[in-house]
């Protein structure tokens, strides 16, 4: 059966589906008529944004329904890779080559999932070069997935560093104004806003290709099942973990390599922080379980004490670091740090409910505070400031707001009955089985993200609502309300039953580890 | 039918605000009202079923599996609605107040509107609250545990235009978090040792003793002999969880260190107060010990941090309820002292009594709340008893009332009076000897800190005294101290928040009498079945046996304990078969007159200051002097706290945002780096996006190198 169904391309179909409608809004503009002086404009461009934005709409949803399609082909019960397709490409071992399994799988379906959310999100708040701007998602939408369903290892590269230049030009073009001194010039913020970004992801990337380079050498192949079986030596492990380890990192971000995320964050877009979030930070902790453990595990073994510590750096620095802060996008993106730290110190324990902890945080992560910017965004949009002074007392005018703004602020403090517990309590019982003094640590977290998250809901929601400017804000309206509520009943639902997700990923995760102690077996024995 | 005793308040929180808004607050009131009082008779009906109350075995003890909640490895836990004796009391305990309370609401909250959200948020409270009763493993009790915290939470800062009261929320909120952090490490260490939070698996492992062998480790050892590392140093595995789990405890019960949060919870409307921060939320934690009750009998020094923390909490609390002026802030730090009580009975083994007095004090606490509730309407919204005096004329009944609930909690009754194998007395003099008396005996067998408790204990029931009729002479007797305006038109009290009361003030005359034998008394052991772990004999040889209903007990012989069976024939099989007498306790006869005294004391040296001359007269502690201040001040606690904690943890974030991020990681690593590769390449900023191209052009450039290199070793390998 699976033979048969390597035959139908699904994960091809699905990968450059949104490509394809990148392409149509291309056609689209060059269709529209031009004025004298060659540019499109008056009624004519909204035609062209008009037809941008449901073109991308159709296409994400559309998208989203293949997804749907591949996860009921998808057999849960199997450990390997399934839905595999191969094609011939650069040869010499290089391959195309796609497939999905239990740890990859559900951020498929999160990709499709959100990005239709995203289009809804920048609907009428995108006002400049709209279809530029829809574009640059389709294709974003395109390379992340692509990311999940590589199982070549130098598609997987093109694929993940390629996804950072539409994710650049999001910040760097639609990014928000005001300027910033930096290295003797002034330049927008957005601009040193991406320009960090690109510094710090730059050397994670060089060091990703030279280990792929010497692993290619090594090995004769980038086929990913043939390198997790390979065995690379332990020195060099070593070696080949810590550049991966860079990319990754930044990726995710861990502690120290950061301080890109918050800045990266103001400066986005609404639909932009929500896939910078809710998406692309995910890659770094796919990266670890998908090519860390499984290539390197002595190396990971070694290293995870390290990786202990940069987590619960992580959790507590960033955590009070999210107290004062004074932006309530930068506030989120603090927390983001240190949720993503339970996700590190998870899946580094290389126990069953600390991989499983961290997939299930990152998943759930994906949803709150995908929501949670989204929330952010609502009241931008209205008032055009991120300043937690500048509110207060929304919740006289803005009822509706304040529930579901208040149900992810608790999501996201992890209150059990919300799928943010689920991943904070695995991730811990992992810990706690590898050295209780990690947990103990960790579990500040549980203290502190109630007193940020708590405070910022506060200084925006309660108290008197007296500033003349919010007078006349307005609740959300029907398209807000149909974003939040499909996030809300993906967090309510995961949280009260996990089992469809956590079964997902249990035969894969189950493999991991069976590989990984008997790598380790051998490594003792050698 | 039994899930329905749960979810029935769900249905309420869930519909209230649908059909106030699409038929009226009348609808949503009275729709949760109704689900409320379904409930409480279902669980009175249970009682009587899962319970020996009728005479039979009590053989209705069972577990409905909803569904599976977790399951990761072995990691698993159930949505369970569990019914043995001690949840069936807590389901009649919940359930009773909180329809009582629903039914107050309805003519208390009529002139402050916002009815629909109101009764949404209190079914909510009772859905959680009922979750965490009915678990049947830890996860589940955590999911209720965090659930009351958010329904307090949102209920204390109802009022959300008041700074104060969002101030208290977050502050009951973050206190409580610290309790959590305890509580979900203690889970997390009861997974790491038994493999299971479940508590059939974990408690039947503990009472037979069972071989364990922790995760990763090589060899195993008997579960009450078994020592794990925690933290770096090898402890007895049990202490540490025991430990654990009572810090959370301490901060869902308001215990000493973690209790700041429930004064400042009075900033909640007065029926939430009788709810949640009276009679059922903040006994949680006294629940939580009693239900894990076989972990602290195997782990004496974590029984022995409950009793020492319960029995200073007792005490403190009490000191400062002597110079509280706010009503509500009187009750409020006396349900802290009563809570102090029932920990450290827990603690010196005398679970029993630990959930008697959690029953009866659900009766009478909540009957004071309620009262204060009206005392504040009628005046205006007062709530310093300075300023009140004679309101016994406004409102006769509620005083009436109101001097029911200080008779059940300052314990009149008389010693040694026995009708029909119960002593004779108000609810609260039956259940506090119970555990005072327990607390004695503990002593008497070496139990850390029985008697240091039980000299606390006496000392805090004087005050108790004190404080409580301090609260009904200023308040309702004397003469009229408040403006001429209130005095002439006191505010009308609805009948609906005077119906619900009469039910609590018998209840708070009579429960007492009524449960002893059941609760502490002869069938206590048919009562509690296996809900309830008794290990410590508190026989001793040559403590005088008072001639009450022990001496019964004794008689009617020792009746084993179930888990004890599974012992073998080690040694605590004697001792945990001896447990029967734990009810009637082998204690001096001046140990049963001591708190009726202590009691007499107090109420002497009230009505000696507030009954003669100016009832607002300088005491003995000189206003402005050290120890007056200390008290008034609360022990300075959230003065400490601010500066310790509060404070450092704004400035430390602080500090590591701009110092931390901005000028140590960025300076060093981004900014640095661009400052110099900005001064090689100028450009960069007339390109304004340019370094993306830049960007795209490198990995273009690795990309084609790559493959060059790729197809260079291909082609060279052929």
């Amino acid at each position: 059966m699976i033979d048969s169904l390597a035959d139908q391309h699904w994960l091809s179909l699905l990968t450059f589906a949104p490509l394809i409608g990148a392409l149509f809004i291309v056609i689209s503009r060059m269709m529209a008529k031009k004025n004298d002086d060659g540019v499109i404009a008056g009624p004519d461009l909204e035609q062209v944004e008009s037809n941008a934005r449901i073109i991308a709409l159709a296409f994400t949803v559309g998208a989203f329904l293949i997804s749907l399609g591949v996860f009921a082909l998808y057999d849960r019960s199997l450990a390997g890779f399934q839905l595999v397709e191969e094609a011939a490409w650069i040869g010499g071992g290089i391959s195309y080559k796609l497939g999905v399994d239990g740890i990859s799988i559900l951020f498929v379906l999160l990709t499709t999932f959100i990005m239709p959310i995203c289009i809804l999100a920048s609907w009428d708040s995108i006002k400049s070069r709209v279809a530029d701007y829809m574009i640059a998602f389709l294709v974003l939408e395109t390379l992340m997935i692509g990311v999940f369903c590589s199982l070549d290892l130098f598609l997987f590269y093109v694929f993940f560093e390629g996804s950072l230049i539409p994710m650049f030009l999001i910040i760097g073009v639609w990014g928000s104004k005001g300027t910033k001194e930096f290295a003797g010039f002034t330049l927008p913020s957005r601009v040193y806003a991406a320009l960090k970004f690109f510094l710090y992801t730059l050397i994670g990337s060089l060091l990703l290709l030279v280990a792929m380079a010497w692993m290619y050498k090594q090995a004769g192949t980038t086929d990913i099942v043939a390198l997790q079986q390979f065995d690379f030596p332990a020195g060099a492990q070593k070696w080949l973990w810590l550049a991966f380890f860079a990319s990754f990192a930044v990726k995710m971000p861990m502690w120290p390599v950061h301080t890109w995320l918050p800045d990266a964050h103001v400066q986005a877009p609404t639909a932009g922080s929500i896939v910078l979030a809710a998406i692309l930070l995910k890659m770094g902790g796919y990266g670890f379980l998908r090519f860390s453990l499984p290539m390197f595990p002595l190396a990971s073994a070694d290293f995870a004490p390290f990786i202990y510590a940069l987590s619960i750096i992580a959790i507590i620095y960033t955590s009070l670091v999210a107290l004062a802060q004074e932006d309530m996008k930068k506030l989120i993106a603090y927390s983001s740090v240190a949720h993503m730290g339970f996700v590190t110190m998870g899946i580094f324990t290389a126990t069953k409910q600390g991989i499983e902890g961290g997939l299930f945080q990152m998943l759930s992560h994906g949803f709150i505070s995908g929501a949670l910017f989204l929330c952010v965004g609502i009241v931008y949009n209205r008032m055009h400031t991120r300043e937690i002074a500048a509110y207060g007392g929304l919740v006289h005018r803005m009822p509706l707001y304040a529930f579901l703004f208040l149900f992810f602020t608790l999501a996201n403090v992890g209150l059990p009955g919300t799928s943010g517990f689920i991943g904070e309590i695995l991730a811990l019982v992992g810990a706690f089985k590898v050295n209780s003094w990690i947990a103990f640590f960790a579990a500040f977290g549980l203290i502190l993200s109630a007193a940020y998250a708590l405070r910022l809901y506060r200084q925006v929601m309660y108290g008197e609502l007296v500033k003349q400017a919010l007078m006349s804000i307005r609740d959300v309206d029907r398209r807000e309300l149909l974003s939040l509520g499909a996030l809300m009943a993906f967090t309510l639902y995961l949280g009260v039953n996990p089992g469809p997700a956590l079964d997902v990923f249990s035969p894969s995760v189950d493999l991991l580890m069976e590989n990984y102690d008997a790598a380790l077996a051998a490594g003792a024995l050698r | 039918m039994e899930s329905f005793v749960v979810l029935l308040p769900l249905f309420g929180a869930l519909f209230a605000m649908p059909v106030g808004r699409a038929i009226g607050p009348r609808a949503a009131e009275l729709l949760t009202t109704g689900f409320l009082l379904a409930a409480a008779v279902i669980a009175w009906f249970l009682l009587f079923d899962v319970t020996s109350l009728m005479g039979d075995d009590g053989g209705g003890v069972r577990t409905i599996e909803l569904f599976t909640w977790i399951s990761s490895g072995g990691f698993k836990a159930v949505w369970a609605v569990r019914l043995d004796a001690l949840s069936a009391v807590m389901l009649v305990v919940v359930n009773s107040v909180s329809f009582l309370v629903h039914w107050y609401s309805m003519g208390y909250m009529k002139e402050y509107g916002e009815q629909p959200r109101f009764f949404a948020y209190l079914s909510l409270f009772t859905f959680a609250m009922l979750t965490l009763v009915t678990a049947d493993n830890f996860l589940q009790l955590f999911f209720g545990w965090e659930g009351v915290g958010l329904a307090s939470y949102l209920l204390i800062g109802f009022w959300f235009k008041k700074k104060s009261a969002n101030d208290a929320a977050i502050k009951a909120f973050i206190v409580n978090r610290v309790g959590d952090f305890g509580f979900a490490l203690g889970i997390v260490a009861v997974f790491y040792v038994f493999g299971s939070v479940e508590f059939d698996t974990v408690f039947n492992a503990i009472a037979a003793n069972t071989d364990i062998t922790p995760f990763g480790q090589n060899a195993g050892a008997p579960i009450q002999a078994l020592t794990i590392n925690f933290l770096g140093n090898d402890w007895h595995a049990l202490t540490v969880i025991g430990v654990l789990l009572f810090i959370g405890a301490m901060g869902k019960s308001a215990q000493f260190f973690l209790h700041t949060w429930l004064p400042d919870a009075m900033e909640g409307p007065t029926p939430v107060s009788a709810l949640i921060h009276a009679a059922t939320m903040v006994t949680a934690g006294v629940y939580l010990v009693s239900r894990c009750s076989v972990i602290y009998e195997y782990a004496p020094n974590a029984a022995a941090m409950v009793t020492l923390v319960g029995a200073v909490t007792a005490f403190f609390a009490a000191t400062v309820a002597l110079l509280q002026d706010d009503i509500k802030k009187v009750i409020a730090y006396s349900t802290c002292s009563q809570l102090g009580y029932m920990f450290f009975a827990a603690g010196v083994g005398a679970y029993d009594a630990a959930m008697f007095h959690l029953f009866t004090h659900a009766f009478f606490k909540a009957l004071l709340f309620l009262g204060s509730g009206a005392v504040i309407i009628a005046m205006h919204h007062e709530q310093d008893i300075k300023k009140m005096g004679g309101v016994k004329d406004v409102l006769p009944f509620t005083h009436i009332l109101m001097v029911i609930g200080t008779v059940a909690i300052t314990g009149v009754g008389i010693p040694g009076l026995y009708l029909f194998g119960a002593p004779f007395g108000a609810a609260g003099f039956v259940s506090k000897d119970m555990i005072l008396e327990g607390a004695f005996a503990a002593g008497e067998v070496g139990r850390a800190f029985g008697y240091f408790a039980f000299v606390l204990g006496l000392m805090a029931a004087v005050m108790t005294a004190f404080y409580s009729w301090r609260l009904i002479f200023l308040t309702f007797w004397g003469p009229s101290r408040a403006p001429e305006a209130v005095r002439k038109h006191p505010h009308a009290v609805p009948d609906a928040m005077m119906a619900p009361l009469i039910p609590l003030a018998i209840g708070a005359l009579v429960v007492g009498m009524a449960f002893y034998g059941q609760f502490v008394g002869d069938n206590k052991q048919e009562f509690w079945g296996d809900a309830l772990y008794f290990k410590t004999a508190a026989h001793v040889e040559g403590a005088a046996s008072v001639d009450h209903a022990g001496a019964d007990e004794a008689a009617h012989g020792v009746v084993e304990h179930a888990p004890a069976d599974t012992h073998g024939g080690e040694a605590e099989v004697a001792e945990a078969g001896d447990h029967g007498e734990e009810g009637g306790h082998h204690v001096p006869g001046w140990v049963l007159w001591a708190p009726f005294l202590a009691m007499l004391t107090g109420l002497s040296l009230a009505a000696n200051h507030y009954l003669r001359g100016d009832p607002l007269k300088p005491g003995i502690l000189r206003e402005g002097g050290m120890i007056y201040a200390f008290l008034k001040n609360k022990w300075y606690f959230d003065e400490i706290y601010d500066y310790l904690l509060v404070k450092p943890a704004f400035r430390l974030g602080r500090l590591l945002w701009l110092e931390g991020d901005g000028k140590t990681i960025d300076a060093v690593g981004p900014d640095g780096i661009a400052a110099s590769v900005a001064a090689g390449a100028r450009r960069i900023v007339k390109l304004q996006s340019g370094y993306l191209y830049h960007y795209a052009f490198a990995m273009l450039i690795g990309i084609a190198v790559f493959i060059t290199y790729v197809l260079i070793r291909a082609g060279g390998g052929q």
